[in-house]
């Protein structure tokens, strides 16, 4: 007996991980099998219901307790008061809100006149006609109001969020116990579906445009966070020195020293919120938020996809401006004078952005057309735009194509592979889950694994859980067929790697419900325009990180390559891939992390998987089953992030780059 | 003397209106809008009404079913579409919890049940009749569905009991729940471009009877009891074996302290109610004339004055 106590850990030692996860692997084969055969009891298959424990109970009690009997409530509710001051104001100089101060609306021509100087110091006349031809669209498309509306709740939470997001990467510089409490929350927060943010924010901060910038605010800080820390972290010890040098004080350690050093850091985290702030424009529209999103979904309540789409169009326009603005700022250097130079030359932009300001408002108080395009003025195109989508569905090889993906990809394989997905019982899914973080990262990630997969079969939720899963496999392994080949093919010459980076901008912040109804109209209600629509999300980063990849090969290891007489082929397979594999993989990582987000929103389509169980929660108010579903996305996607991330790290590290 | 007491009479005249007013607190009563737009159209219209009563208004853009919580917390003021079979039982959920109060009915009925629009008739005569349409199951076969019909139903946050229907009486269809409302349309609207025969869960008052002409199939006739004693119905075995009530109602619904804070908006809201003929009318201001809410809200005003007048008086 003792011997073989203390022969199994040296016997489990000489096992590599690989060697354990393939026996996982053999296990759980065996234990399908022997379903399949009818031998496995049914306990093994499934957990049994009367196992599960009440979760969503005891995570409603506890909401109850903190939400009344701690006060949460209250307290928050007094913040909602000052928040709801702010939104007024700004409401009121956007869309003329009839609240404090009473001087709004802005003329959109000003607006517009100051978007095209603002893009023409940061970026010359490019940026400048980006900028002011955006204004222009949204203004003579009808949609200018609408989308103040939406600017005057980002023009709060996006700064709040960078406030908030600032604030706690320095205290996570600063201090190690913050940095460790904060990852994990971060972790969880960037993971957990949309519609669990919802219902907290529509109790805590009241349904309208204060939910709406609540729950903006908080989707948008972990990216502030992340690069705060990463660009202190990175201020060189010499610029320290001087600064201790000369003598600052703590305060103005920060201030002059590290906070500039960082900049560049600062100002990409003040973009990635710029953009996820923009992402949550139409999922704020389901707890009150204003503007461009509300519009949206209206307008798709009643079939109008011209309509929708000149929306989806305005929201593209809006964040590539933006995004690009922020990024020319980040370019930019700050300017210097020579002592002396008159203010009026110092600040030449600003004069001019000032007076032409003025200039267009004193216009449009004698031309209404400058101050405002009234109704019937504007050139929106909703029915032609109809008939053309209708049109184009309606084309006798649209139709063949879809008929017959409908009938052989559907029907063929993903149906039968979803079925043999639930048919794997539960433990050996847990083994087949551990044995692919085990080959991959490594023993802790397995662990972890093992747990989370095992909590989501304790919270009675599996086959929604296993259906989840089986449609983001399945649109990320599509995703993966059709954009790393696009990826490997623009990122042979700049010029195409800069237009499909483009379309990838498009896509991503194309808002996915618009294209949710023709996806529908293509493939009918089915697995099929679920995954299509996932699938143009998760896309995105695959290409993109395949381009950043192979654009980052040293140049050193491809001359040889040439030297050495390989041929493109060979280049490609046996140089740049695997030297780009790292960055791919950490695409690869984010397509599933957006194919998560985006199963979930799939529910409008019609699914059988947790996003449709999260959507009626939505009715009931169920706070605790929601957060136990909330939760179980997140738990998955956690155990992917954890494992790839890994994966890339020792990678990376492995090839030395 | 007697001036004296004119002027003071007239004085006191004057001030009783606004006496009267001074009732109503002069914060915003906050109105939801969803996403459909007889709603939206209503939403406006009563708003518009409220504030010729003198009452400050705003709207608020929400989900039309976590909206009960609102209301119950206040935030919201009042709900004015509360639908049978979609909302009831959030509706319901929210009075068991206390904070929402019921306004009374609308003059409307609303029906929700298996619905085809009109070129279905034509590869199907025998319809509305249930039995006809089972006799042409095939003809609504998908590729997924294989030899049986499909029927379309709403998102299962609805509770339309189609899977149960179709077993209880025996039908050659395969029930496939649709994700929201949305995506109905867009699948009416595909079976348009070909004239595809295709059956639907739909309900009226909606904006689709204008868009798309149709009928709804004819089940065996509701019975109290249908869903909860097996021998109501055609199948002595079977619960939901009937088509839906015909005869759903349209609440409206307020915040328990509505009542306290604006008597005088809280008459008129009791008084209000509307006609099916009128919802439809308003949802076609904006869904087929293409108008902006408020503009169509304006413009049914002026068009009905003597149907909402004397809610304010």
């Amino acid at each position: 007996m003792s011997v073989e106590t203390t022969s199994l850990p040296t016997q489990r030692a000489a096992l590599s991980n690989s060697q354990i996860a393939m026996c996982f692997v053999g296990a759980a084969v065996v234990m399908t099998l022997v379903q399949y055969l009818g031998g496995l009891p049914e306990w093994l298959h499934r957990l049994p219901e009367r196992l599960v424990p009440n979760f969503a109970g005891w995570l409603d009690a506890i909401f109850s307790f903190v939400k009344d009997d701690l006060g949460l409530l209250v307290l928050t509710r007094t913040l909602t008061e000052g928040l709801e001051w702010l939104l007024d104001a700004s409401g009121n100089i956007f869309f003329g809100k009839r609240r404090w101060p009473f001087i709004g609306p802005i003329p959109w021509t000003a607006m517009a006149a100051v978007a095209a100087i603002v893009g023409y110091y940061l970026g010359g006349w490019r940026l400048a006609i980006l900028g002011g031809g955006t204004m222009l669209w949204t203004a003579l498309i009808g949609q200018w109001e609408i989308a103040m509306q939406t600017m005057s709740v980002l023009a709060i939470a996006a700064p709040l969020a960078f406030v908030i997001g600032l604030s706690l990467g320095i205290a996570a510089w600063k201090y190690a116990w913050v940095d460790y409490a904060i990852k994990p929350i971060l972790s969880v927060l960037q993971t957990l579906p949309f519609f669990t943010y919802l219902l907290p924010a529509v109790i805590f901060f009241k349904v309208g445009p204060t939910a709406g910038a609540v729950a903006t605010t908080i989707y948008a800080i972990p990216p502030m966070i992340l690069m705060t820390t990463l660009g202190l972290k990175k201020v060189s010890p010499e610029v320290v020195e001087a600064g201790q040098m000369s003598g600052c004080t703590k305060f103005q350690m920060l201030r002059h020293v590290y906070l500039p050093s960082a900049r560049t850091e600062i100002l990409v985290g003040v973009n990635q919120v710029i953009m996820l702030c923009l992402a949550m424009v139409v999922l704020t529209a389901f707890i009150g938020m204003p503007g461009l999103g509300a519009k949206l979904l209206a307008m798709m309540g009643s079939f109008k996809l011209g309509r929708s789409f000149e929306i989806g169009v305005t929201i593209v326009l809006l964040a590539v401006m933006l995004d690009r603005m922020s990024k020319a700022w980040v370019v930019k250097q700050p300017e210097h004078f020579e002592r002396g130079t008159p203010f009026w030359k110092r600040h030449q932009m600003l004069l001019l952005a000032v007076v032409a300001f003025v200039a267009f408002t004193l216009v449009s108080l004698v031309v209404p057309f400058f101050a405002e395009v009234g109704r019937g003025q504007d050139f929106s195109q909703g029915k032609e735009l109809d008939n053309l989508i209708k049109a184009f569905l309606n084309i006798e090889w649209v139709k063949a194509t879809t008929g017959f993906l409908r009938a052989f990809l559907n029907v063929q394989v993903l149906i039968p592979f979803r079925n043999f997905m639930l048919s794997i019982p539960t433990p050996a899914f847990i083994l087949l889950i551990a044995a692919f973080a085990l080959a991959l990262a490594g023993r802790k990630q397995a662990t972890y694994a093992v747990i989370f997969f095992s909590l989501v079969a304790l919270s009675g939720w599996w086959d929604r859980a296993v259906i989840t899963l089986y449609s983001v496999i399945s649109a990320v392994t599509l995703a993966a067929l059709i954009g790393l080949p696009i990826g490997i093919i623009a990122a042979r010459s700049e010029k195409w790697a800069g237009r499909v980076l483009l379309i990838c901008d498009t896509a991503q912040t194309f808002p996915s419900f618009v294209y949710l109804i023709p996806a529908i109209m293509l493939f009918g209600i089915t697995d099929i325009a679920v995954i299509f629509s996932i699938l143009i999300f998760a896309m995105v980063p695959l290409t993109r990180y395949t381009i950043e990849g192979l654009r980052t090969v040293p140049p050193e290891m491809t001359e040889a390559a040439d030297m050495s007489g390989a041929t493109r082929m060979q280049k490609l397979w046996k140089v740049q891939l695997p030297l780009a594999l790292p960055t791919m993989a950490v695409g690869f990582n984010q397509a599933i992390m957006f194919a998560f987000f985006m199963v979930i929103i799939a529910a409008f389509i019609g699914t059988q998987d947790l996003g449709q169980e999260l959507q009626r929660t939505l009715a009931g108010t169920d706070l605790g089953k929601n957060f136990v579903l909330g939760i179980c996305v997140s738990l998955m996607a956690l155990t992917f992030d954890l494992t790839i991330m890994k994966w890339a790290e020792d990678k990376k590290s492995a090839l030395g780059l | 003397m007697k001036k004296m007491t004119t002027a003071l009479t007239a004085g006191v005249l004057c001030l009783t209106p606004v006496l009267a007013l001074a009732q109503d607190s002069n914060d915003p009563i906050v109105i939801p809008i969803h996403n459909w737009s007889s709603q939206i159209v209503m939403s406006n219209v009563v708003g518009q009404i409220l504030e010729e009563n003198g009452n400050a208004v705003e709207y608020v853009t929400t989900d039309s079913q976590a909206v009960y919580e609102s209301v119950r917390l206040g935030d919201v003021t009042l709900e004015l579409e509360v639908w049978e079979g979609a909302f009831g039982a959030s509706f319901r959920e929210a009075l068991g919890k206390g904070g929402i109060v019921d306004v009374g009915d609308h003059n409307a009925v609303t029906r929700e049940d298996w619905w085809y629009p009109m070129w279905t008739k034509e590869a199907c005569p025998g319809l509305p009749d249930w039995e006809a349409l089972n006799d042409c199951a095939e003809l609504f076969a998908t590729a997924e569905t294989g030899e049986k019909g499909r029927y379309l139903d709403g998102p299962v946050d609805w509770l339309k009991h189609g899977q149960e229907r179709v077993a209880a009486l025996g039908m050659d269809f395969v029930v496939v729940n649709a994700g929201s409302a949305a995506a109905l349309w867009a699948e009416i609207g595909a079976a348009e471009a070909d004239q595809r025969p295709i059956v639907v869960f739909n309900w009226t008052p909606n904006f689709a009877e204008a868009v798309w002409p149709g009928e709804f199939v004819e089940f065996p006739a509701w019975e109290d009891g249908c869903d909860t004693d097996p021998a109501v119905g055609p199948n002595p075995d079977a619960l939901y074996d009937c088509g839906n009530p015909a005869t759903g109602y349209l609440k409206k619904a307020a915040w328990e302290g509505m009542e306290e804070k604006w008597p005088s908006a809280y008459a008129v809201l009791e008084q209000v109610s509307f006609t099916n003929p009128q919802i439809a009318e308003m949802a076609k201001l904006v869904d087929i004339d293409e108008m902006e809410p408020e503009e169509a809200a304006e413009a049914w005003l002026e068009a009905n004055p003597d149907v909402w007048q004397s809610w304010v008086n």
